[in-house]
């Protein structure tokens, strides 16, 4: 039997035929990297080779590196296999990886969503025949009102806070959350402050993508000036001294975890804004059947449950170990934040 | 509904008292009169009768949401609550309903008598006709309590703030007996009404467990000390020439202790005595598993009550003679029921006293504590001498001093993941001890609490790259962590694999230091036994 076009093994997902790696969780010579997100751009590879505009964003992450950018679309072929990167939707510069060899197609999505977030550039289906894709919100639970809708409520939440005289502080992850929401933030209601963490990677991502203006609060800022201001901070910001600047202050958090009553009341964040930037249950359905696939490997997520589902609707569908965090999505920015 | 699903959302929505309050008070001012009535009812746990069995009811979301009931059960498992599932998984509503919340509550008493088919086809047009979050309301209406971190002192707090009576009156008028569907606001809140008070108990008195060092309580002179019993706070009344037993729950328990009835006749109408219920087989007072076989019998057999009779351990008499006595201070309160005590109590009358314990200095309490297990009591309650009887949980006057736990090493074997504002998080946890041979982990006892919510977070991430196997929600994790489980009490019992059941475990230490080989055994459990 040939061995599979792409392979699960103890370093990542692994194209034997062009000896590259997919997104490696192990230090490898070559790897292609769908984003910029530490579980899937990790430190120590030899070459890189992923989107131009995720380029900057590695590395500022990961310093040094040989890095090679490509566009959307062109095709590179490594060893008589050829690969493409396609638009992922997820954050800015984040793409799915196509990988083509004697006839055969295979599509790793990385992360993912099928909605378009004003700021990376938009998912779009590519037909193939082997599928592999996250599921981090793959339950039927998981259900996304549109963008526009959230963020009114956002903007509606600030405003009212700015009437109660309190400042609003809003956390997301400090790659992706942070830029949606400086994007779609109404700046008639007042000034956007950023946390370091948020700044510093917000300033990377400026001339990839037109931002409202953003302002570092440093020791020097005043308590008085931020006073009804809304705050971007990344979640480990909560319960730190760091917030004390901000009293009075009400607390929201901005993450698709927000479905769950528990996971808001369990962090005591005042408020939670269901936003995310992978897809809600219908979206994953509905993008595995645009690809045309009947082949469907599960990344991380929900796996288990998500596959059974696909199975039972008759798809040839399995999970497969990897080291993305799906289900820790959670404590991701908490790492950004730390490095 | 909307202003009640509203409130439930802010109450839900914020961990500051004040807003809590503010909230409430918002709404005892404007909300409909019957609607009123409703949420207190609802707050203060006097639910309709369940209409019908959540079994049914995850059959029919799962139904309506087009997902197979496989699916649905585990979108519950991860979600930890089944009707925020149930709001989660159905379609949103097209055209939302406008009823009230009396309206609803009166269709889910009704539900309880239609059909299966009746009760489906309510239950999806409702579903159907509601958005997300007053449909997670509704159902929650339908199948339990409202874990929403509002007790009943705070709605108290702010009912008073709304009317501006006094907050002990009211807690007194809400106590008892009353229902929602037959009352008004006006009746249980507002008015002043004599025979509405017959049955009535006060609201119980709480203690606090003592933080400090007992010396830091003053002079020993000043305190009362007696043993904390292990059974049913319960206040019992008679007025009237009539009997009614109340539970610390509220719950009116009367005919589950005929026992008390000859209390009719021999203590003197208008009189509320503050005690616990405890089993007293063969003449001495038995452990919390002997009560257990009371607690849960509607019908008390011959047989039961010749084996296990209970008896009332007095604390405390409330009312004297037709006069609330709370007010006047412990000692003289006390002397009453001791008097009483020395006319009353017989092979009959199953009035026993709870004796103070004299002493002459802080040691000898201590002293005395240490005996309490063997006296098949918690611990020690220290009163002071001149308290009056407060209302709820206050600190200073009252302490609970219990004695320290017992504890033992165990290792992590499963875990399960939470509810509530655990839910998607693993926080229910099982522990096994070592065989006698030291060969195989037994499973000895499941806790849930003890940890910090960093330590969960942490120990959750690791269960899930640690699973070994998944049984449903359940997962076996490699035996790796051992934390220090402590329990109040512990007894032999047939029904568990370790022969052992003990009482409240939960952890109070990880301990990291420890490798699993270093766990208690099952023979170590048993030694600590009390003969």
């Amino acid at each position: 039997m040939k061995p599979p076009l792409l392979a699960f093994n103890k370093k990542g997902i692994y194209c034997e035929a062009a000896d590259v790696y997919l997104d490696p969780w192990k230090p490898v010579d070559k790897a292609i990297i769908s984003h910029g997100h530490a579980d899937h751009s990790r430190w120590g590879n030899k070459k890189y080779i992923t989107h131009h505009s995720n380029v900057p964003i590695i590395k500022h992450r990961l310093g040094d590196i040989e890095v090679a950018g490509k566009e959307w679309n062109e095709t590179f072929t490594i060893n008589g296999v050829k690969f493409s990167l396609h638009p992922a939707g997820h954050i800015i510069g984040s793409s799915q990886i196509r990988v083509e060899y004697k006839g055969e197609v295979w599509v790793f999505t990385g992360d993912y969503k099928d909605e378009n977030d004003g700021v990376a550039v938009p998912y779009e289906p590519v037909k193939c025949h082997t599928f592999i894709t996250e599921c981090t919100f793959g339950l039927p639970a998981f259900k996304w009102q549109p963008q526009a809708e959230v963020f009114a409520e956002i903007n509606n939440w600030w405003q009212q806070n700015k009437e109660n005289g309190q400042t609003s502080v809003i956390f997301g992850y400090s790659l992706g959350k942070a830029q949606r929401l400086l994007k779609h933030l109404d700046t008639s209601i007042g000034k956007i402050y950023t946390h370091g963490a948020i700044e510093n990677m917000t300033e990377v991502i400026r001339p990839l993508s037109e931002m409202p203006e953003s302002t570092l609060i440093t020791r020097e800022t005043k308590k008085d000036e931020i006073k009804g201001n809304i705050v971007v901070a990344p979640p480990s910001a909560h319960g730190s001294p760091w917030i004390k600047k901000m009293v009075p202050y009400v607390t929201a958090s901005a993450s698709g975890w927000m479905t769950f009553r528990g996971a808001r009341r369990r962090r005591a964040i005042d408020r939670g804004f269901v936003l995310s930037d992978h897809c809600d249950w219908q979206g994953l359905l509905k993008s595995i059947k645009a690809t045309g696939a009947e082949k469907v490997i599960c990344t991380h997520g929900y796996t288990d449950i998500f596959s059974r589902y696909l199975r039972e609707i008759g798809y040839d569908a399995r999970t497969e170990e990897t080291q993305y965090e799906g289900e820790m999505g959670e404590e991701e920015s908490k790492k950004e934040v730390e490095k | 509904m909307k202003d009640f699903a509203e409130l439930i959302k802010t109450l839900d929505s914020t961990n500051k008292t004040t807003l809590k309050v503010a909230a409430l008070t918002h709404y005892f001012k404007n909300a409909e009169e019957k609607d009123k009535v409703w949420t207190i009812a609802i707050l203060s746990h006097r639910r309709p009768p369940r209409p019908v069995n959540t079994t049914l009811m995850r059959e029919w979301a799962s139904e309506l949401a087009n997902i197979p009931l496989w699916l649905f059960e585990e979108s519950y498992h991860i979600v930890g609550d089944l009707a925020e599932t149930i709001a989660l998984v159905i379609p949103p509503a097209e055209e939302p309903s406008e009823k009230s919340l009396n309206q609803f509550l009166q269709e889910i008493i009704d539900l309880k008598a239609k059909t299966e088919a009746e009760k489906k086809e309510y239950l999806h047009q409702n579903w159907l006709s509601l958005n997300y979050y007053e449909r997670f309301v509704f159902t929650k209406l339908i199948t339990g309590s409202f874990r929403i971190g509002v007790s009943q002192k705070l709605m108290t707090r702010a009912l008073a703030k709304a009317t501006d009576i006094d907050e002990d009156i009211l807690a007194y008028k809400m106590m008892g007996n009353w229902k929602p569907e037959k009352t008004t606001f006006k009746k249980l809140i507002l008015e002043e009404n004599e025979e509405d008070y017959l049955s009535k108990p006060y609201p119980f008195y709480l203690a606090y467990a003592l933080d400090g060092k007992v010396e830091e309580l003053g002079d020993v002179e000043e305190w009362s000390a007696e043993h904390k019993w292990d059974g049913i706070r319960s206040q019992v009344i008679v007025r009237n020439d009539e009997l009614f037993v109340w539970s610390r729950g509220e719950e009116l328990v009367t005919d589950k202790y005929p026992e008390f009835e000859k209390f009719i006749g021999n203590i003197p109408n208008g009189t509320v005595i503050d005690g616990e219920i405890l089993p007293f087989p063969e003449g001495k007072i038995g452990t919390f598993k002997d009560l257990q076989t009371r607690i849960g019998r509607k019908n008390i057999s011959k047989k039961l009550l010749e084996k296990t009779p209970v008896i009332l351990k007095a604390y405390d008499v409330l009312e004297w003679k037709g006069e609330d006595i709370r007010i006047h201070p412990f000692e003289e309160r006390r002397k009453i029921l001791e008097k009483l005590y020395a006319e009353v109590s017989s092979e009959e009358i199953h009035l026993h006293l709870s004796e103070r314990i004299s002493f002459k200095s802080w040691t000898e309490v201590a002293e005395e504590r240490e005996g309490a297990r063997e006296e098949k009591s918690e611990g020690l309650m220290l009163k002071r001498l001149d308290s009056p009887y407060l209302v709820g949980r206050k600190k200073g006057d009252w302490w609970k001093w219990k004695v320290d736990p017992l504890t033992v090493d165990a290792v992590l074997t499963y875990a399960m993941r939470g509810h509530g504002r655990r839910s998607n998080l693993f926080t229910d946890y099982t522990f096994g001890l070592w065989d006698d041979e030291k060969k195989e982990l037994v499973t000895f006892a499941k806790a849930y609490s003890g940890l910090t919510d960093a330590e969960f977070r942490k120990l959750d991430n690791w269960i899930k790259k640690n699973t070994l196997e998944r049984f449903g929600p359940v997962r076996s994790v490699t035996p790796h962590h051992v934390f220090e489980i402590a329990f109040e009490g512990i007894a032999e019992s047939k029904r568990h694999k370790s022969g052992v059941a003990t009482r409240f475990p939960r952890m109070v230490r990880w301990r990291t230091d420890k490798n699993i080989h270093e766990a208690n055994t099952l023979g170590e459990l048993r030694d600590l036994i009390p003969d």
